[in-house]
């Protein structure tokens, strides 16, 4: 069995193996993996018995269950209209600068994955970044690349 | 009574319905016409399309009438200006990102999106153009099923067929937004998936989205080409269904003009799949006796219960699906093509025709036959079997393209020979009919009697239930079937692929035991086929059945075995039914594809 | 209309730990089901999400329905743009939303409730499952039968629609569904459900710690009560702020506003401009504009083009994709005034689309649809200059 059957069997037997655990079986998957592949979508249909079609459909309409292939860690800036006012454009192109990809983009060492995210509830405080499941409010682009770097060090 | 009656009215009309019924249904009984997209009666109620708004008083939302349920008192307005705006903004809308490049299209003419367009005068594009895939060519990579996203509405009416009907899901809806479409597992080609080819969406798209690969082009060559010698074939169930497309109500059985507009068309001889559908109850009706005859005399193990082989489409199911299961397929080709292996060997001889010069042709209600004719086991004549697969839409075409007054017709018989075919092929066309052609034979084999059934029709395995189930006990045998003496044959027939499904899982978690299993893939069998026409719905199914047991019961033989060509190929030809040739011709295998 | 003023409340942020949480819940069980019920039909209290149903009522409906299971859902899904409220209430009083969550139950028949929480609040989780847990086993010293699971989102603004979210939580697309049947008769499941946002909840615990009339004393005949408010944009004092219902907008932008204020976006994204004209006689509350909390504010320096082109990106990517009104109607609003604004359209096309929007605000099937036409007729007819120019 290969690491992702692995997987998908642990987060099945924890979540039980009816369609309603599908949520948070892909959410275990991504947690792990940062994406969806073909075989671990593939894995999950076959676990509880769904077409694959049926699971990319339902992971597809999600941002956060993604199906292309992901950097180690996921960065999100929120682009929706406080953080807007409040510069993510400059986050952004700090950001784009400092890990050398686009928006949407990978790092060739495939530790950083650049994306942006629609309002993540930190109007207040913008702009906002995301980085995996960490929250980064009031970020400047100084601070932004500060905080990359340490996922640097702390990854190696 | 304890059905209770909600009143209200509809455009100042009282009517009384009963409770739990929708808008739309409502509006029907007093014949006011809302138009509808995502609405169909064979799937579950989407409410998406929006086309079918209502305005009801007293709500400031207008209502999708296809999902709206009618409540005591309500006053609904179906053509009001709300109403009307809004549904020509539907339409609108939906014209902005559909490809209206309506003259190229296969579907030109049969759109339902077009005939909307068409009755509510939308003229000039309001709306800014936004067809994404304009641009990208349709997938094409199914032999049976052409996919052109530029043309969806995103009804759902597919993605809803391959599910509930069919429980496939080979296509699904994907994404969200504006990036929103109905697609396969990472967008992969149509022929990479768990398509059945079986063409059930093609058979509920509104648009030109889903349609089947045509091969009218190539018939067409062919027929014009003086050095080939061009055979044709038609399916039981195209007879009860071509009329439909060409004037006809559904019901009409059209088979002697069907005949004759094939002589007109050109095509060199006209034959009947009806013939080897008599062949097949001969070789798998003993295929049956044999494998009964293994279990209960030599106790060997073989697989029971026997499925029918004669869809395409369930046969690539059962490849996907149940794997484990395959062994329990009869070997049995199809009708098409065991008379595609004929054709071009028995026939060819007899009329002193090289095969290499034939091309041949079948019509069919089948767009899974397109694919199946492509298989590479289905070359045992020494060249592909049957050339090219038209649908019964298809053959309306032609018969259009050729300036045939169809109606004005005189019947025609077909040629001869493999022109023959009893009242127990013809059945084939709808669920049950292979089993009780089966039947048929099979008992009056074992016992010398005729099935004891009034008239010969076996009316507990007809019908549109899921799946039916049906017992003969078999008493007073032949001598050298003494060993079936006193068995109980027990029989079930699914018919759907939703319906299969779920005889399969009972079957391989042994929650039922059977000797053996008629699936057809398509609702109601092949008069519900995938290539049959457009619109299809129970009503419709319902009315092509009665019209298959109305021909069966209009045939002078109505027995697989009374088939005098059946007879004279086994003599001059096959010799017994599984013979050596038979086993060479008109047997096949089967090969386990992956699930996902 | 009545007149209040504007006045700041501590009501929701007043912390409570679990035990105290716990013994206001064994006190209020000492009342029938109908009577908390009554108490909360009698508070006034309406829906704290924005669409401002009368909570109480919705408790009594599940309640009528005779089903062995029934759920309560915690709407912690809190996507609108300009709104972070709820975050902010289930990081530091969680466990007042865990006790409404439980009075809800107890009253309408459930044993099971469940928080769905947007997945860009996953670093909430640690915190809150530990609260979770510790309330749920003190529930079972109680003898309480009610447990509170957690379930997350992955990114989808629609599954905030109460109907996308139950088809989420039983692992499908957040597509909204049919209406009716509604929630409070077939929900998660197919069961009644009872669904309130995290907000209503906490206020629902508050009534009955606080009594009826004590709640009834803040805000006006339609608008009972206070509300949290998530104040951004061009403000110095951006952040969360609790304020009694039924104030003019006129006090809220004296006190918020950083002096050039041009117009308030009221009740996030999906909300309505008020243009600087109209200050003085908008009333925030149900009477006037109803919000989720969302308060935005753009002073004269901001594009109004800019505003609603995001606002316009924004529900065309969100938008679930299933009705034809919401789908393409977005993509047209968001590319008509793109083409205004280049001139490939004339100014008059506006008016066009302004139809269109009319259309998605009764023809859509669910209330992301319905409301895209809020904020674009209100700065269309408010801003008209800088859309076209």
């Amino acid at each position: 069995m290969s690491n992702i059957e692995t997987l998908v069997k642990t987060l099945v037997e924890k979540h039980g193996k009816t369609r309603n655990s599908l949520m948070p079986v892909l959410q275990g998957i991504v947690k792990e993996e940062r994406f969806l592949s073909e075989e671990a979508m593939i894995s999950v249909a076959c676990e509880l018995d769904l077409s694959a079609a049926e699971v990319y459909g339902t992971a597809s309409f999600y941002t956060f269950l993604d199906t292309v292939p992901r950097g180690k860690n996921v960065v999100r800036i929120c682009k929706t209209i406080s953080c807007h006012m409040k510069g993510k454009d400059e986050i952004i192109e700090a950001l784009e600068n400092a890990l050398k990809v686009k928006v949407g983009e990978t790092t060739s060492d495939k530790k950083f994955t650049l994306l942006t995210a629609n309002c993540l509830g930190w109007c207040h405080k913008g702009p906002v970044m995301l980085v995996n499941d960490a929250v980064y409010p009031e970020i400047t682009p100084q601070k932004a690349i500060e905080v990359i770097e340490d996922y640097v060090k702390n990854t190696k | 009574m304890n059905e209770f009656l909600v009143n209200l009215k509809i455009n100042n009309i009282p009517v009384s319905v009963k409770e739990g019924t929708t808008i739309l249904d409502a509006a029907k009984i007093l014949n006011f016409k809302i138009p509808t997209l995502c609405n169909h009666p064979d799937l579950t109620v989407a409410g998406n399309c929006r086309v079918c708004v209502v305005e009801v008083e007293g709500s400031r939302l207008l209502s999708a009438s296809c999902a709206t349920p009618v409540s005591e008192g309500m006053e609904v307005y179906t053509n009001s200006e709300k109403v009307r705006t809004a549904r020509k903004h539907v339409i609108e809308l939906l014209l902005s990102e559909h490809n209206a490049d309506c003259t190229k299209c296969f579907k030109n003419g049969h759109c339902e999106l077009q005939d909307l367009a068409s009755e509510y005068r939308i003229g000039d594009h309001v709306f800014i153009d936004m067809v994404k895939d304009r641009s990208k060519l349709a997938d094409m990579s199914s032999p049976s099923i052409a996919k052109d996203d530029s043309k969806c509405i995103r009804c759902q009416r597919c993605v809803r067929t391959c599910e509930e009907l069919q429980s496939v899901s080979a296509l699904a809806v994907i994404n969200k937004g504006d990036h929103q479409k109905i697609s396969t597992f990472m967008n992969k080609p149509m022929d990479d998936v768990v398509c059945t080819n079986c063409g059930q969406c093609i058979n509920r798209c509104p648009t030109g989205a889903l349609t089947e690969r045509t091969y009218l082009e190539e018939v067409w060559n062919a027929i014009n080409n003086p050095s080939k010698h061009v055979v044709v074939q038609t399916a039981p169930a195209v007879r009860i269904g071509l009329g439909e497309d060409l004037g006809y109500k559904p019901g009409e059985r059209v088979t002697g003009k069907m005949v004759a507009a094939l002589k007109h068309i050109g095509f060199d001889s006209v034959l009947d799949t009806d013939f080897t559908a008599d062949l097949t109850i001969m070789e798998e009706g003993t295929e049956l006796l044999t494998r009964l005859k293994k279990a209960l005399v030599e106790g060997e193990k073989v697989a029971l219960p026997m499925m029918t082989s004669c869809s395409p489409g369930w046969i690539k199911f059962q490849e996907h699906m149940f794997p484990d299961l395959l062994n329990n397929l009869s070997t049995c080709k199809s009708p098409q093509q065991m008379f595609g292996a004929l054709a071009k060997t028995y026939y060819a001889r007899k009329k002193g025709i090289d095969p290499k010069n034939m091309v041949s042709v079948s019509i069919m209600p089948c767009t899974a036959k397109k694919f199946e004719c492509n298989r590479p086991e289905m070359r045992d004549s020494g060249y592909q079997d049957v050339d090219y697969v038209l649908t019964t839409r298809e053959l309306a075409m032609m018969v259009k393209q050729a300036g045939i007054d169809f109606m004005k017709l005189d019947d025609e018989h077909y040629d001869s020979i493999m022109g023959e075919g009893t009242g127990a092929a013809v059945i084939f066309g709808a669920t049950g009919g292979v089993m009780e052609a089966a039947l048929r034979t099979a008992y009056e084999i074992v016992t010398g009697r005729e099935v004891p059934f009034k008239n010969l029709n076996i009316m507990p395995v007809r019908g549109f239930e899921g799946i039916k189930e049906a017992k003969v006990l078999i008493n007073d045998v032949k001598p050298e079937w003494k060993f079936l003496e006193g068995v109980e044959l027990s029989v079930a027939i699914a018919h759907g692929l939703h319906n299969a499904n779920e005889l399969m899982k009972a079957v391989r978690e042994g929650k039922v035991v059977y000797h053996f299993i008629e699936v057809m893939g398509c609702p109601g069998g092949c008069l519900g086929g995938g290539g049959q026409p457009i619109p299809t719905s129970p009503e419709i199914r319902q009315k092509r059945a009665s019209a298959i047991y109305a021909e069966d019961e209009g045939l002078p033989l109505r027995k697989s075995h009374l088939n005098p060509e059946v007879a004279l190929i086994y003599k001059e030809f096959l010799g017994e039914p599984l013979g050596h040739k038979s086993h060479d011709l008109l047997h096949t295998h089967y090969k386990v594809r992956k699930r996902y | 209309m009545e007149n209040k003023v504007l006045k700041r409340v501590d009501y929701i942020f007043q912390e409570s730990s679990v035990v105290e949480v716990i013994e206001l819940i064994t006190k209020t069980f000492k009342k029938t089901p109908d009577d908390i019920i009554l108490d909360v039909i009698d508070s006034g209290l309406r829906g704290r999400g924005g669409a401002g149903f009368p909570t109480g009522l919705k408790w009594r409906f599940a309640k009528n329905e005779d089903s062995p299971v029934k759920y309560v859902i915690c709407n912690a899904d809190e996507g609108e743009p300009g709104t972070f409220k709820d975050r902010e209430i289930l990081e530091t009083v969680a466990s007042k939303v865990l006790a409404g969550m439980c009075i809800c139950g107890h009253s309408i028949g459930a044993k099971e409730g469940f928080i769905y929480l947007r997945g860009e609040y996953n670093y909430l989780l640690p915190h809150l499952s530990k609260v979770t847990d510790d309330f749920n086993n003190q529930l079972k010293t109680k003898n309480i039968d009610f447990t509170v699971y957690i379930k997350s989102g992955s990114g989808a603004y629609i599954c905030g629609e109460e109907s996308a979210l139950f088809e989420s939580m039983e692992g499908k697309r957040g597509e909204p569904r049919n209406k009716p049947p509604y929630p409070t008769i077939s929900g998660y499941n197919a069961k009644p459900t009872v669904i309130n946002n995290v907000e209503t909840l906490v206020y629902a615990y508050m009534i009955c710690k606080m009594g009826v009339e004590k709640f009834k004393e803040l805000g006006t005949k339609d608008s009972r009560g206070s509300k949290v408010f998530s104040v951004s944009g061009d403000t110095p004092n951006a952040g969360i702020f609790e304020l009694e219902l039924g104030m003019p907008l006129k006090d809220f932008v004296q006190d918020f506003g950083d002096g050039d204020t041009k117009a308030v976006q009221v009740g996030g994204a999906s909300g309505h401009c008020v243009p600087r004209k109209h200050f003085n006689e908008t009333i925030i509350g149900f009477e006037g504009i109803p919000t989720g909390g969302s308060m935005m504010i753009f002073n004269s320096s901001r594009s109004m083009y800019n505003v609603l082109h995001d606002y316009l990106e924004f529900f065309t990517e969100e938008s679930c994709g299933q009705c034809t009104p919401c789908r393409v109607g977005c993509q047209q609003l968001l590319k008509g005034i793109e083409a205004v604004k280049k001139g490939e359209r004339k100014p008059q096309y506006l008016d066009e689309l302004k139809k269109l929007s009319a259309t998605m605000k009764v023809a859509a099937k669910c209330g992301l649809g319905q409301s895209v036409a809020n904020p674009f007729n209100s700065i269309i007819d408010n801003f008209r200059e800088e859309i076209i120019y």
